[in-house]
């Protein structure tokens, strides 16, 4: 029962954090598509005139680009079979009956607050080292050659650091979903003489499905721009260079802002595109 | 009716779900071990887990040599203070919101977690730019106002669910007796709306502290804050297991903490209320 009165009083209320918003996407936004027009090369000579779409030509010709999208796709296809997969065993076997299941649970979703660049270093150091790294302690136990993770399993190497982080966030929302799961159907299921893989496919899957796509759709956006992962252990080199990292790579190492540019709107297309469904099932959750 | 389960099927879980526990989180464990070994016992082989000489050196000397405090300090600020900000802006629009919807009330909400899905490279030039035009490069202020613009959405929304909550009848009453809108806010809405504005705080936060794109990109010496002071360490010079994980420990011990008790709010917050 809202009055004309409260109407404009809400919207001078929702002022604020609606322009400041429309700011911070609108300018950065305006300028990058400017940019991703011109030749502009800040330590060269700087704006160097309009180049029509030569930067959006360059950079998908370019001999980097295949090799990134590759790259992008394998981290963030990797990484997502991996935390579903573990993430809804995970969350089954914490959903079971247990003592201490409290204590449980904070150990395995503790990884998702330790800090990016700290999980980078302490599993770049003290796990991956070819040297002192534990990893190579365990491998020569067991009389094998202990293996240079980062230069030569450095895809591996990356997915397992990125993964150990993304597997607590499944685990949870899947373990959320789970709990929301009515009990006396699965008993009902068992009573009937089902198999506990016929009840897990038939009944568990199925209800957790819409979680499942909401992990699979927030993990796409956050590990299409995973970062700081990269730059603390190889720096985009052994074939680890993501999307994300050669736009970085670009534009502020070599500096060439155009094509860089260009490069970053190909991403927010990309990004877009995940991001539309994501928001599809937001947006129908809103109207529920 | 509960399900009946018997003891060994309880033991056989609890045994189960330790190990995979204490295996997921054994890295973490592993750097807690570290911090409080000598620079010899770290890296002896074999390695060393509990029987060795504890000792809390590598907390003074990290403490000492690299003005922890000060990278430390940033941190606090450059979270909290994009924390505050964007709750005292957040909470005015996620009112209206849920207490005044409108016909575009949902078309709003959705546009601005759409800003959200923004991914920072491709503005990061943009950014990089105005920053050095404006004099806030590797300044506090700089990030500060960065970090609550990143996560102003996941506040408003966060905000929104927890107000969505609240019933709106005791508003209606509250007005019928001829409140204010301004005595409708502090005398009956706030107090309902401390708890979610409280955990969206937390979570916040955390987001805030753990962020490692903007910090690595626009910060140097000055404005460092934890995530890029211990992105340093990885040249090989400053390279010693034991002070990096007496670095690392600290780093994250306050925010383990606070995930913690952020549990609930971690899901709400990151699936934009999809799951809860």
């Amino acid at each position: 029962m809202a009055t004309q009165h409260s109407r404009s009083a809400a919207r001078i209320m929702m002022a604020p954090a609606v322009i400041l918003l429309l700011g911070w996407m609108l300018i950065p936004l305006t300028m990058t598509l400017v940019f991703s027009f011109k030749k502009y090369l800040p330590m060269r000579g700087g704006d160097l005139g309009w180049v029509g779409f030569e930067n959006y030509v360059r950079f998908v010709t370019s001999s980097a680009f295949w090799p990134a999208v590759g790259t992008t796709l394998v981290i963030v296809g990797g990484v997502l079979v991996i935390t579903v997969v573990f993430g809804v065993l995970l969350a089954m076997l914490l959903d079971q009956p247990m003592w201490g299941q409290g204590i449980v649970r904070l150990l395995v979703i503790a990884p998702f607050f330790v800090m990016p660049t700290v999980s980078a270093l302490v599993w770049k150091n003290m796990f991956m080292d070819p040297v002192n790294g534990l990893l190579a302690h365990l491998w020569k136990f067991f009389g094998a050659q202990p293996v240079e993770w980062l230069s030569d399993a450095s895809m591996t190497s990356i997915i397992m650091i990125v993964s150990w982080q993304w597997l607590p966030f499944a685990t949870l929302i899947l373990l959320t979903a789970i709990q929301s799961l009515d009990s006396e159907q699965l008993e009902a299921a068992e009573m009937d003489g089902a198999k506990p893989l016929s009840r897990f496919g038939y009944i568990i899957l199925p209800h957790l499905a819409r979680a499942i796509t909401i992990v699979v759709l927030i993990q796409t956006i956050f590990l299409l721009s995973i970062f700081a992962e990269i730059f603390v252990t190889t720096q985009g080199s052994f074939g680890t260079r993501t999307l994300t990292y050669l736009i970085f790579q670009r534009v502020l190492e070599s500096q060439n802002v155009g094509l860089g540019s260009a490069g970053g709107v190909y991403a927010i297309i990309l990004a877009n595109i995940v991001a539309i469904f994501l928001m599809r099932i937001v947006g129908k959750n809103l109207d529920a | 009716m509960a399900r009946a389960v018997t003891t060994q099927r309880k033991t056989i879980n609890t045994i189960f779900a330790w190990a995979v526990g204490l295996l997921i989180f054994f890295p973490i464990l592993w750097t807690i071990l570290t911090s409080f070994k000598t620079e010899a016992t770290a890296i002896a082989d074999p390695p060393v887990f509990l029987f060795f000489d504890w000792t809390l050196e590598n907390y003074a000397v990290v403490q000492e040599r690299s003005n922890y405090m000060r990278f430390l300090w940033n941190s606090v600020i450059i979270a909290g203070g994009s924390t505050i900000l964007g709750v005292i802006i957040a909470v005015p629009a996620a009112w209206s919101m849920a207490f005044v919807p409108s016909k575009r009330t949902k078309d709003i909400l959705l546009w601005m977690l759409s800003t959200k899905m923004l991914p920072a490279v491709g503005v990061l030039y943009p950014i990089y730019l105005l920053f050095i035009k404006l004099g806030i490069l590797d300044t506090r202020v700089g990030l500060v106002v960065v970090m609550m613009l990143i996560n102003l959405p996941i506040i408003v929304w966060m905000l929104y669910t927890y107000f969505k909550e609240i019933p709106g009848e005791i508003l209606e009453a509250a007005r019928m007796d001829g409140a204010s809108l301004r005595e409708e806010i502090i005398h009956v809405l706030t107090p309902m709306a401390v708890p979610g504005i409280a955990s969206t705080i937390l979570l916040n936060f955390i987001l805030a502290w753990n962020e490692a794109f903007w910090t690595l990109n626009l910060t140097a010496a000055k404005a460092a804050p934890l995530t890029a002071f211990i992105a340093s360490y990885s040249s090989p010079e400053g390279l010693f297991y034991a002070k990096l994980s007496a670095a690392s420990v600290m780093a994250i011990a306050p925010i383990l903490v606070m995930g913690w008790f952020s549990q609930k709010q971690l899901v709400r917050g990151l699936t934009f209320g999809a799951v809860k």
